[in-house]
């Protein structure tokens, strides 16, 4: 579309301007693990990597870490094999019902985070299950299943039927189908899934804190300490570190599913 | 399906396999044996735990035991109606939902208007990709660095002074939760604003050129309604997500900035009140179903 000279300017300006509003902050929090002060004001007097090994030793940090690790692993497990199911199920059937059914697995995503959360929490509460690692798990499953779900469906839509038959026109029995043609279709979907639910799993904190009880995943060690303002530099290296773990994932699935499965998934809260 | 309609041969040394012929001979066993563990899960778990929430939203808890009394009352949506408290509390939550969708639709349309049609392939792939990337930089992040940035001596108040102006203190205040919700959901207004302005060809407002239309005519006539269901459909991220929040109010909100999920989350960590934080929780449900109603008039469903 032609604009003028002007609007074209102004236009350049203000994507500019939005970017920098996106990027500073973040890049911001960089900048304070490296500060040599415990205040964290600005600008910071000077640049140290102390913080990076104080919080490595830190036995809270490690904990949590470990924690939010396991947490991660089991849940994109448990979604990998769930939604990829769910997703099969969906592309190939056409059942009574099948519309409702779809609408219901991306329910965890749609509803704010904070219904899924207590709706879990009141369902331990009342079925006289104590609260432990396994219900984390069981939170993070129920809303990354919906990521996988989601890019394992979108590729299944865009794969061609005829490459099935034809391999089932060539002899191939349903395990030979599946290893030699539809699982080399759909791994970098598969991937990708897996990956954005790792990064959905390892930031969560609204529905973990309905689900852990007294324990602490990474984030829920970050809240606590934001909140009441102590060990605030450790708060800037771990931060950090949850930024590029996040992040990297989500760049990988980008470049496997070419940006489109990164863009349809909301953060679940 | 095609694969289902075409007529299979037998395939050849099935009788080795008795579970191949069953599936052959039921051809709808598989996608049910597919749907069989996911269902379950959604079923037995996520279903029966919001079913039971809803049901629990109608008991209430004994005030000296803080035992849960299963008897069915309406006591809780009661004090919610008539306490002025919940009604200022939801008015704020609420309120705020929309000023911050406001806002980033604000800041959104110029950006997202940029990209799709002024911006050359190769910009707007890397643009894409600088929007996305915050969107999935970890939540807390965000909000931490803020309060690094809204903090007495923070960036903003050195920014200030280094102009001459002086300082402000809008840290733990509703400006810095209105600032921090409009920063955070920002980037879920852009992408479907975007793919709307995206999908709008450039054929249509050729000709709304060619028949006369100015530039600001076509913009407003044509590109505008286009348009709206992106926006809708970014409108009901940054609405929902707000209206959900409790973190954010608690860090970098001050006295008297309490949300919804505040209320509810203090309900089942300190008072152990969950039937009160259940009927406290359904308002925002309420709310949604009754915005996506109205966004689903508006044609945003297409555009998610």
């Amino acid at each position: 579309m032609s604009v003028g000279f002007w609007t074209r300017m102004a236009l350049r300006a203000w994507t500019a301007l939005i970017l920098l509003f996106l990027f500073i902050p973040i890049l911001l929090i960089f900048f304070y693990a490296f500060n040599t002060s415990n205040i964290e004001s600005w600008p910071i007097p000077g640049l140290t990597t102390k913080w990076f090994g104080s919080t490595w030793n830190d036995p809270d940090v490690r904990a949590a870490l470990l924690l939010s690790v396991q947490v991660g692993l089991a849940a994109t497990a448990l979604a990998l094999l769930l939604g990829s199911c769910a997703a099969f199920a969906i592309h190939r059937a056409s059942f009574f019902g099948r519309d409702a059914v779809s609408l219901l697995f991306v329910l965890p995503l749609a509803l704010p985070g904070i219904i899924t959360g207590i709706a879990l929490n009141a369902f331990f509460s009342f079925g006289g299950i104590n609260l432990s690692i396994w219900t984390i798990i069981v939170g993070h499953a129920t809303f990354c299943m919906v990521v996988v779900y989601n890019n394992v469906l979108a590729r299944l839509r865009r794969t061609q039927g005829s490459l099935i038959e034809a391999a089932m026109d060539l002899g191939a029995n349903g395990f030979q189908l599946f290893r030699d043609v539809t699982l080399p279709l759909i791994s970098t979907a598969v991937v990708a899934g897996a990956m954005l639910a790792f990064a959905l799993s390892f930031d969560e904190v609204i529905v973990t804190t309905f689900t852990a009880g007294a324990q602490k995943t990474l984030p829920i060690w970050i809240f606590g300490q934001i909140r009441h303002g102590i060990l605030l530099p450790e708060v800037n290296v771990v931060v950090s570190f949850v930024i590029l773990v996040t992040i990297i994932p989500v760049v990988i699935a980008a470049r496997l599913t070419g940006g489109g499965g990164t863009a349809r998934v909301p953060a679940a809260r | 399906m095609s694969s289902e309609v075409v007529r299979r041969p037998r395939p050849k040394g099935a009788g080795a396999a008795p579970f191949r012929s069953l599936m052959w001979r039921f051809p709808w066993l598989r996608p049910l044996l597919l749907l069989a563990p996911p269902m379950a899960w959604f079923v037995f778990v996520y279903l029966a735990s919001l079913v039971l929430l809803l049901i629990s939203a109608f008991w209430s808890i004994d005030p000296f035991t803080t035992q849960v009394v299963q008897v069915w009352n309406t006591n809780n949506f009661q004090t919610i109606l008539s306490d002025p408290t919940y009604r200022t509390i939801i008015g704020r939550t609420a309120g705020l939902a929309g000023l911050v969708t406001i806002t980033d639709v604000v800041l959104a349309f110029p950006l997202a208007f940029f990209m799709a049609k002024v911006a050359s392939r190769r910009v707007q792939s890397l643009l894409f990709a600088a929007v996305l990337l915050p969107l999935w930089a970890s939540y807390l992040a965000r909000v931490y660095a803020w309060i690094l940035i809204l903090n007495h001596s923070g960036v903003l108040n050195w920014s200030l002074q280094s102009i001459g102006l002086p300082s402000a203190n809008i840290g733990y205040t509703n400006t810095a939760m209105w600032l921090v919700f409009s920063y955070i959901w920002l980037p879920f207004m852009i992408i479907p604003t975007y793919a709307a302005l995206e999908r709008v060809p450039d054929s249509l407002l050729e000709a709304a050129a060619d028949l006369g239309a100015r530039r600001w005519r076509s913009t407003l006539d044509v590109l505008l309604p286009l348009a709206l269901p992106g926006v809708v459909a970014g409108s009901i991220f940054t609405f929902s997500l707000t209206l959900g929040d409790y973190i954010t109010p608690i860090l970098v909100g001050g006295a008297g900035s309490q949300f919804i999920g505040n209320v509810v989350y203090n309900n089942v960590g300190i008072a152990n009140n969950i039937p009160f934080a259940a009927a406290l929780a359904t308002v925002p449900v309420v709310i949604m179903a009754v915005y996506l109603l109205v966004a689903q008039r508006l044609g945003a469903f297409e555009a998610l």
